[in-house]
């Protein structure tokens, strides 16, 4: 008799057949373990949704009123024939690697991840499994990245230097996770923070939780940025070009996504500046990740799949691409 | 390297171009004169002989990483720019190193004297000691096209900026055969007489496309018009006993028109003509002609007989060694008159027509009638105006006629390069024969990248086969194809090919069935070919 594998690649995403639940699907399904609160994995219509402690109320933010249990980081809870764990993946606060196992195999859904402390996340801790199931967002050697700080000071000189040519900067990022991550990064000794709608009601959530964050200032239909002086604009890249961003006057915009490594991007955002931080794994960080859960099978999805897998299997291992639906998050949409 | 390194990453930061040109400015004065007259020679497309094949560069650069050859070629696509995939792909440099610019132009220069193992030990040895701009801009060195918003107009208002000289006075002393190895930068830019280069040709004045209508112009008496050649601009110098041809890209193109050369037998010393060349038997040939004779530096005598060109000249640059270009265009334009009035029959300058109208209509009408003469419309000039430098508004216009277009069925797809790296903007475009469809064009322009964005996802997501980088996709969307001409091609399986293809419209309005036949396509070329 064939026993089922532990988790299966179905038309409404990943399912564990044991458990009879889904991870991160993209269709309304009876039980949803979601990794993170990014929208390409906690989507809406789901009966029962299960998460981290951490995850949910940003969960509960975006999606409205959803039925939801949370469990901590390392918890084991037994659902059907299969044990399920939930593990840090560095990418945002509360995202989590799913652990499934079933009669001593054991598989593990990454989500997104990085290994990068950020500071603000749980930091990202490796997983032991036969099978692991990676994102590959950033999965070519071109995409490297240098050390947190490093890029956060030139953001800061970025922020000085708009600010002696008389130009307000702004900083254009994603509301859940980078705009938390780069306001830790920001020298508020040089001015203040003024935070767009989408970005300040993230970080309300954020500390309502506990989660430390500077100070700053939420921009209002009253806000004129000569109350502020020396002030930075943190907003979505949504707001840039809109009627919103104009009242700030002359600005210097800035855009943070680990895409700005390649010029052709930069040129295309058309943005002043590009900063290179990403919240997804870099070629090094996924090669490690992989090497450390220590798995023979590696199911490669989000990203650069085809290109990705092949790479593993000239390393000895057994890579496959997951069909899916959805090519994952490409530059041009959220960095989700 | 690293002063021209900040430099680029000023210039490429910036999106303003007042920014910009500052920072060039700033670098024409401080950089030492080797490294300004390279940066000049750079910014006006001039660069080092390349040293090494693109082919080498690939399987060093993944040698190097450690990684497989297939892995670069993967990679490189998405990037879009190979100097800049080779940047990004080889691990961060080892040591470092700040010889400035020249000093690695003419270590370049110096690799095609060596044998290749050497060569390629210097190239790694490169890669090691630069940093990542640097070292992209090393590989730009190697495979040339230093295209990062600077245009030779922007670099010679930095020039004039930096030096206090006249813009379109330094704009004239950098035209000509001129390289760093034949002048000094205080020769080509400061000297107070400029070097007596024989060569060298005068700025060419660019119109614009005429947007409103003619009548937004004014007077019909103040104007002159003519046709506006399907061919390539260039001028012709006849100075010192010889003769020079010069594209309006700047190309030495002398020798690729021999024709040319017994204009010295019928004109003066001292003549500097701007015209049109056309292959010519007895009136202007399809562009498919000349098409030919554009990519040979040298010309096989079968080629000379079958697509035989000459200069339709229409304006007089300089004449007896004076130069013209202040006098209004109408008396420019009576002594260019004058000058090929006696011209025999099989002289390779002649004059082109100029067509009197009294009235707008009357001009309307003669401008449906171009593609007849293979003409591709009108070119309206201001009787008053001076010849400028460069692109300006005002005084002259080019009227075009309207493109041409098609109802086409997008086939293939594939990945742009550069800014367009990551989007689909590069399709394969097919008509109907019966119920297949026959590929015809590419296109990879006229959509906005909203639109590229939304093609993007969906190619995504309907990708029926990939040869390589190439994605078949299931034929859905129809694009109205606009284009300037058309004629026939056994190269292609359709038998047609298109000057200058675009996307103008994508019609979500039409189903596919509904797109254009390979019938239709016939047609235009019986009417239009
Ligand atoms: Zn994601
Ligand atoms: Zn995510």
């Amino acid at each position: 008799m064939t026993r089922d594998p532990v988790l299966i690649f179905t038309d409404k995403g990943i399912y564990c057949p044991a458990g009879d639940f889904y991870i991160d699907p993209w269709r309304p399904v009876n039980r949803a373990l979601i990794t993170h609160g990014h929208a390409d994995h906690a989507r809406p219509g789901h009966a029962r949704y299960l998460a981290t402690g951490i995850a949910a109320p940003v969960m509960r933010h975006r999606l409205g009123d959803i039925s939801i249990e949370t469990v901590p980081y390392g918890a084991k809870l037994t659902l059907g024939m299969a044990t399920v764990s939930f593990h840090p993946a560095g990418h945002v606060p509360g995202s989590a690697q799913i652990r499934v196992e079933v009669g001593g195999e054991i598989w593990v859904v990454s989500g997104d991840y990085k290994l990068e402390d950020d500071g603000l996340s749980t930091p990202f801790e490796p997983v032991r499994c036969h099978a692991f199931v990676t994102e590959s967002t950033f999965g070519l050697p071109v995409f490297r990245w240098r050390p947190q700080a490093q890029v956060g000071a030139e953001i800061n000189a970025w922020w000085r230097s708009s600010l002696a040519e008389g130009r307000t900067p702004m900083l254009g990022a994603y509301a859940l996770g980078k705009a938390q991550r780069l306001l830790s990064l920001l020298d508020t000794g040089i001015g203040p923070v003024l935070t767009h709608g989408a970005v300040e009601n993230t970080n309300r959530v954020m500390r309502s939780q506990g989660i430390t964050l500077p100070d700053t200032v939420p921009v209002t239909a009253d806000t004129r940025i000569a109350d502020h002086p020396g002030a930075l604009v943190l907003a979505t890249p949504s707001a840039f070009g809109s009627a919103w961003a104009r009242k700030f006057g002359k600005l210097s915009t800035g855009f943070a996504s680990g895409w700005m490594q390649l010029r052709g991007v930069r040129r295309r955002r058309a943005a002043d500046r590009g900063f290179v931080i990403s919240d997804h794994a870099d070629w090094d960080g996924l090669n490690r990740a992989i090497k450390e859960s220590q798995a023979e099978n590696i199911y490669v999805t989000h990203g650069y799949t085809d290109i990705f897998t092949r790479w593993l299997n000239t390393q000895d291992l057994e890579a496959h691409v997951v069909p899916t639906e959805f090519d994952g998050e490409t530059l041009d949409e959220a960095e989700a | 390297m690293k002063e021209f390194a900040r430099l680029f990453t000023r210039i490429d930061q910036s999106t303003k171009t007042n920014v910009k040109v500052a920072a060039l400015a700033a670098y024409f004065a401080s950089a030492p004169e080797a490294d300004r007259l390279w940066t000049v020679a750079l910014f006006s497309g001039r660069r080092p002989k390349r040293a090494v094949t693109t082919t080498r560069l690939r399987e060093w650069a993944a040698e190097a990483a450690g990684y497989p050859l297939w892995l670069f070629e993967e990679a490189y696509p998405i990037v879009g720019d190979l100097a800049e995939t080779i940047a990004l792909f080889l691990p961060p440099a080892q040591t470092d190193s700040d010889h400035g610019l020249t000093h690695w132009i003419n270590m370049l220069r110096g690799l095609s004297e060596v044998e290749e193992p050497r060569r390629k030990l210097a190239v790694l040895a490169a890669w090691d000691e630069l940093d990542a701009t640097s070292r992209f801009l090393f590989n730009k060195l190697i495979t040339g096209g230093f295209r990062i918003g600077i245009s030779q107009k922007l670099m010679t208002r930095a020039l004039a900026q930096a030096t206090g000289k006249d813009e379109a006075e330094l704009a004239h002393r950098l035209m000509g055969d001129w390289s760093p190895d034949t002048t000094t930068y205080n020769a080509l830019i400061e000297a107070e007489v400029p070097g007596a280069d024989a060569s060298r040709p005068y700025p060419f004045y660019l119109a614009y496309g005429l947007e409103d209508a003619p009548e937004t112009l004014g007077a019909p008496n103040a104007w002159r018009a003519e046709w506006k050649w399907d061919g390539i601009r260039g001028q012709l110098i006849l100075r010192g006993g010889t003769h020079y041809v010069w594209s309006r890209g700047e190309e030495l193109m002398t020798d690729r028109f021999p024709e040319l050369a017994r204009a010295l037998d019928f004109l003066p010393d001292g003549t500097v003509l701007d015209g049109e060349i056309l292959a010519w038997d007895g009136a202007p040939m399809p562009f498919n002609a000349l098409q030919k004779r554009i990519g040979r530096k040298s010309v096989p005598k079968s080629l000379l007989r079958a697509a035989p060109v000459i200069l339709y000249a229409y304006d007089l640059l300089e004449d007896a060694g004076a130069d013209l270009r202040a006098l209004p265009f109408g008396m420019r334009r009576a002594r260019l008159q004058a000058l090929l009035a006696d011209l025999p029959k099989d002289a390779p300058v002649r004059l082109s027509p100029q067509l009197p109208f009294e009235d707008w209509a009357t001009l309307a009408l003669a401008r449906s009638t171009a593609r007849e003469v293979r003409a591709e419309g009108l070119m309206l000039k201001r009787a008053d105006s001076p010849y400028l430098a460069g692109r300006k508004k005002g005084d002259w216009w080019k009227w075009k006629l309207d493109p041409l277009t098609i109802d086409a069925v997008m086939i293939y797809a594939q990945q742009g390069q550069g800014r367009r790296a990551n989007l689909f903007t590069d399709f394969t475009f097919a008509v109907w024969q019966g119920n297949e469809l026959i590929p015809f064009t590419k296109a990879y322009s006229g959509l906005t990248d909203a639109e590229f964005r939304q093609i993007t996802a969906w190619v995504r997501k309907n990708t029926q086969h990939r040869f390589g980088p190439v994605r078949q996709v299931t034929p859905a969307h129809v694009f109205e194809i606009a284009f300037e001409g058309i004629h026939e091609s056994p190269r292609h399986k359709s038998g047609v090919a298109l000057r200058f293809p675009r996307m103008s419209r994508w019609r979500q309005d039409k189903p596919v069935q509904e797109a254009n036949t390979l019938e239709d396509l016939k047609e235009m070329l019986r009417s239009f070919g």
